[in-house]
């Protein structure tokens, strides 16, 4: 394998055996973008010299003798709705291209406490809204096992960049799916922790009481890792659980003998393409195999899953964007000639479709007259999604499922159907409705040669089970160590 | 038809917190614009707010010295609106489980009735910013700026019940909480820099009936007098649209203090709909029993109980002692003067006549009195030692308002020592009886009221210092 195709914690031993240098790295991860991200477009901005400067800095470090931390060195991605100080951070928005924020988020605080080298700022949906980074207002992503294929969504830039080896890992948020059903299209390792065990602090908001922000990785072991580092409370964030952090690389352990592993009968219904069902049932077989007991369970609310996530996302997301206005920073329409005027243009101009269809609902839902019908009702249904969950877990450890219901398909083949779009969430949205941590491994390939992704759903604060699960999976095969054949190699 | 007015008020009350709701940022007025800022208080894409402790607790405690009840169970809600101050255009603020309802305050009319005004609840939410227009409003201005020190301030809206009747009701209402809300420490109430403000909702129906009639309402009203000459404005105009066979239209006008009116603002279907919901970036809040019961044995004696107390351990008039306990400051001046032996109902005279017309004449709050209670308190002692005489102490007080000495040193510095000595005041009388023989003729004939002349002399060639009582004494037995 190439440098840039290596898993972080291979590449970390290397470092710590000096059998490589973070220049040699991160030169290899830009040559690598000079090669292929004409194709696969998964930067907004690629801080190239900064890049340089941290893997030298490193260098010294480890010439000294000193010792490094598991990142240390190691060239990734930042999704760019995360604040990055001194570095734009637009959200794939138009109202945001300009902008700076002036802080880093808490997760960008932990992570260069681990000195890595950030290669750049990955594309995604405007505002993390949408499933194929099609509704970037900048640029639309290839998946780099086929560029003519979307990377999935809304962290498709995070998600591409460590398929196509211009990162070694990356984080991403998920409000919906958004870190696990990019990871299953591309073949990477894709998790959103339990609501509150990353801080959001510094993650501009799509959904507040959905959002999480998680890793990409090349495997279940960096996924483990990189836990570790943005796991915690944080005093900053309120909603982040006030929970000891265990040491997750302590759950990589190949035994799932004696575990519960639940099937959801719902998840395998309409809509679900025969490819991931014959894989994902393969999986389930495999997991059997290798010791753990599976049983059937039902979760009966989840037909209304995406009807509820529908209606809470939206309306979180109006009042959470009413603050892009032109006023004191963000783009500003030219012009206008009153306050209302200045707003309106400002927002017509500057957002995209989507995210524009989005707040319209939300506001709709909270609007006086409809709030009990509409958004009080999704939170009643969000209650009985969560129940399911509850029930469920009182028999089974895991749930095992597929992460989306179809492979990458062709870019422009649903942007301009809405709904059909919202229906590729099924599978991902309960999670993010009840809270509940949840990872993608991949689990094989359609008979167009694009990954699928098996999802594994944990009880709230397991990740740890959830990992022992994917670990002892992935190790069972070897579809982790495949990579996309892309540019030259 | 004659009408009654149906007026209820909604208090908004800054509180004196050293920093923000939702940051660290401080809250200090007056300090240059966009200072006090972080990128929480901006609203900067991804932050989020955490509540400040503080702010709960003084919300609990004007809940509890507003007789409310604490909901153990309470939230915060994004009150949903434009406007530039409001730099996430929303508002944090609390909507359908506030921390505090079904309280009151009790009133003491001039007439001396009294009347409980009903509190619906009390919620914690951020003030706003403050707009800086080129012009005189946004409307007419090539620009405007925003000032976000204020962003993020925390407030606290204190709602009555329409229980209110009558312009002055509504100003003894807002007086009764301020001092109550400044008895308890949560609120410095400086109403001219905007720490405490109402909004008013006013509305007639015909005398005696029980159906309410259409309100309109009256924003940010900044002092007593404005609420008082608002209100009555108000009335008087729903009267007259009444009177002449019209309807009130429901909406929110300005108060214009310089033309003593009202303008109409925003009519009903222009009105917000704030589309509420559950601020999701907070948890809800969770009281228990044990912190609201500490937070009620932290309170001082409230203003109530403390009339209560001065009225019966003092014997001072139901009257004197509601002026005296109207504010805490003066009520712990009032303490003090008494701590040093003084007269309780002679302390409670000169703190609400010559302290106060001096403290009024050069706008000082009685915190900052030239004349602490200690000095004051060894006046009113020589005063009923019988060393000084009321009327000179008038002389004693204004030199101490002057000069930092003591009231001994200035009776004694300018001679003003009271003449109690007989035979000194019998010499007096003695030249004065032989200078004025047309009075003591007038007296001796049975006008009595002419001794009153001769007093008069008496004192005026003793300089004041003679005792009134021993003159009187002494003339009478000299007159026979
Ligand atoms: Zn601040």
């Amino acid at each position: 394998m190439k440098l840039f195709e290596q898993p972080a914690h291979v590449l970390h031993d290397m470092l710590v055996n000096k059998e490589i240098t973070s220049l040699e790295l991160t030169e290899a991860v830009l040559a690598r973008i000079d090669e292929v991200e004409g194709d696969v477009k998964a930067y907004l901005t690629i801080t190239r010299d900064v890049a340089i400067a941290q893997a030298k800095a490193v260098d010294e470090k480890i010439a000294k003798g000193e010792t490094i931390s598991f990142l240390e060195g190691i060239p990734g991605a930042i999704k760019d709705n995360i604040c990055t100080k001194g570095v734009k951070t637009t959200c794939a928005s138009k109202i945001l291209q300009n902008f700076v924020a002036p802080y880093d988020a808490t997760v960008m605080t932990k992570l260069k406490a681990q000195n890595p080298v950030i290669i750049g700022k990955a594309n995604m949906d405007e505002f993390a809204m949408g499933g194929s980074t099609e509704n970037s207002a900048f640029q639309k992503t290839g998946n780099p096992w086929n560029t003519e294929c979307v990377p999935g969504g809304s962290s498709g830039g995070s998600a591409a960049a460590v398929a196509a080896g211009t990162a070694v890992w990356a984080l991403g948020s998920d409000t919906g799916g958004s870190i696990r059903q990019p990871a299953s299209f591309c073949g990477v390792v894709g998790m959103k922790p339990t609501y509150g065990r990353v801080s959001r602090y510094g993650l501009v908001a799509y959904a507040s009481s959905l959002d999480q922000i998680g890793p990409i990785t090349k495997d279940v072991t960096d996924c483990a890792h990189i836990l570790n580092i943005i796991s915690g409370r944080d005093e900053m964030d309120s909603t982040s659980v006030n929970e000891e952090v265990p040491d997750f690389t302590k759950a990589l352990v190949e035994d799932v003998k004696g575990l519960k592993v639940g099937i959801p009968k719902e998840y395998f219904v309409k809509g679900i393409d025969p490819d991931v069902e014959k894989t994902v049932r393969e999986a389930i077989d495999k997991l059997k195999e290798l010791g753990a007991e599976i049983v059937e369970i039902s979760l009966p609310n989840t037909d209304y899953a995406i009807s509820t996530y529908y209606l809470i996302s939206p309306a979180e997301a109006a009042t959470n964007l009413a603050r892009y206005d032109g006023v004191s920073y963000g783009e500003r329409a030219e012009d206008a000639a009153d306050l209302v005027e200045m707003i309106t243009k400002t927002r017509t101009q500057y957002l995209g479709e989507e995210v524009k269809r989005r707040i319209m609902i939300g506001n709709y839902a909270l609007s006086a007259g409809y709030y009990d019908a509409y958004y009080l009702k999704a939170l009643k249904v969000r209650r009985l999604i969560k129940e399911d969950f509850d029930k469920a877990f009182e028999q089974v450890d895991v749930i095992v499922c597929p992460t989306a219901p179809t492979p990458a398909y062709k870019i422009g083949e649903k942007i301009s159907n809405p709904l059909e779009m919202y229906l590729q969430d099924a599978c991902t949205v309960p999670l993010n409705l009840a809270g509940l941590p949840g990872i993608s491994v991949p689990c094989g390939y359609s008979s167009d040669n694009m990954p699928i992704g098996l999802q594994i759903i944990g009880k709230a604060l397991d990740e740890e089970t959830i990992l022992r699960v994917a670990y002892t999976y992935e190790q069972s095969q070897s579809y982790h160590n495949d990579r996309a054949q892309l540019g030259g190699n | 038809m004659s009408y009654e007015a149906v007026i209820g008020l909604e208090i908004h009350s800054e509180l004196k917190t050293n920093t923000k709701i939702f940051c660290g940022c401080a809250t200090t007025f007056g300090a240059e614009h966009n200072t006090h800022v972080c990128p929480v208080c901006l609203g900067l894409p991804g932050v989020l707010p955490t509540l400040n402790k503080r702010v709960l607790e003084f919300a609990i405690k004007a809940g509890l010295a507003l007789n409310c009840e604490i909901n153990k169970f309470s939230k915060f809600d994004r009150k949903n609106y434009y406007y530039p101050d409001l730099p996430k255009n929303w508002q944090t603020s609390q909507y359908d489980l506030p921390i505090c309802e079904n309280g009151y305050v009790d009133i003491t009319k001039s007439n001396g009735e009294t009347k409980r005004i009903r509190i619906t609840r009390i919620h914690m939410e951020e003030d706003a910013g403050k707009l800086v227009h080129s012009g005189n409003t946004i409307k007419d201005s090539d620009t405007s700026n925003v000032d976000y020190n204020r962003t993020g301030v925390p407030l606290i809206e204190i709602v009555s019940e329409p229980d209110m009747s009558s312009p002055e009701e509504a100003r003894l209402y807002m007086e009764k909480v301020k001092s109550i809300l400044q008895y308890i420490d949560v609120s410095n109430c400086k109403m001219e820099e905007g720490n405490l403000r109402a909004d008013l909702n006013v509305s007639l129906r015909p005398a005696g009936s029980d159906v309410l009639g259409t309100r309109t309402e009256m924003k940010n009203i900044n002092s007593f007098k404005a609420v008082e000459e608002a209100l009555t404005y108000e009335i008087e105009r729903q009267e007259e649209v009444l009177e002449d066979g019209g309807h009130i239209i429901q909406e929110t006008r300005t108060w214009d203090p310089d033309r003593g009116i009202t303008l109409s603002m925003r009519s009903k279907e222009n009105a917000h709909d704030y589309r509420y919901m559950p601020e999701p970036d907070l948890v809800p809040i969770i009281t228990t029993d044990e912190e609201i019961e500490a937070f009620r044995k932290s309170l001082p004696e409230l203003p109530d109980a403390r009339k209560a107390r001065l009225e019966e351990q003092f014997g001072l008039s139901a009257y004197d002692a509601g002026i005296i306990t109207s504010s805490r400051e003066m009520a712990e001046y009032f303490d003090a003067v008494i701590e040093t032996g003084a007269d309780a109902k002679l302390a409670a005279n000169w703190i609400m006549g010559d302290l106060s017309k001096n403290l009024n004449a050069e706008s000082l709050e009685i915190s900052d009195s030239p004349v602490d209670a200690k000095r004051l308190g060894e006046m009113i002692g020589l005063i009923s030692k019988g060393t000084i005489s009321s009327k000179i102490a008038k002389k004693v007080f204004e030199e101490m308002w002057k000069s930092p000495d003591s009231p001994e040193k200035i009776v004694k510095d300018k001679g003003l020592v009271q003449i109690t000595d007989t035979k000194a005041i019998e010499e007096i009388v003695d030249k004065v009886i032989e200078a004025n023989q047309k009075a003591v003729e007038d007296y001796k004939s049975g006008n009595k009221k002419a001794i009153g002349a001769l007093v008069g002399q008496v004192m005026k060639q003793s300089k004041g210092k003679a005792n009134p009582q021993t003159v009187n004494q002494i003339l009478a037995q000299k007159l026979g």
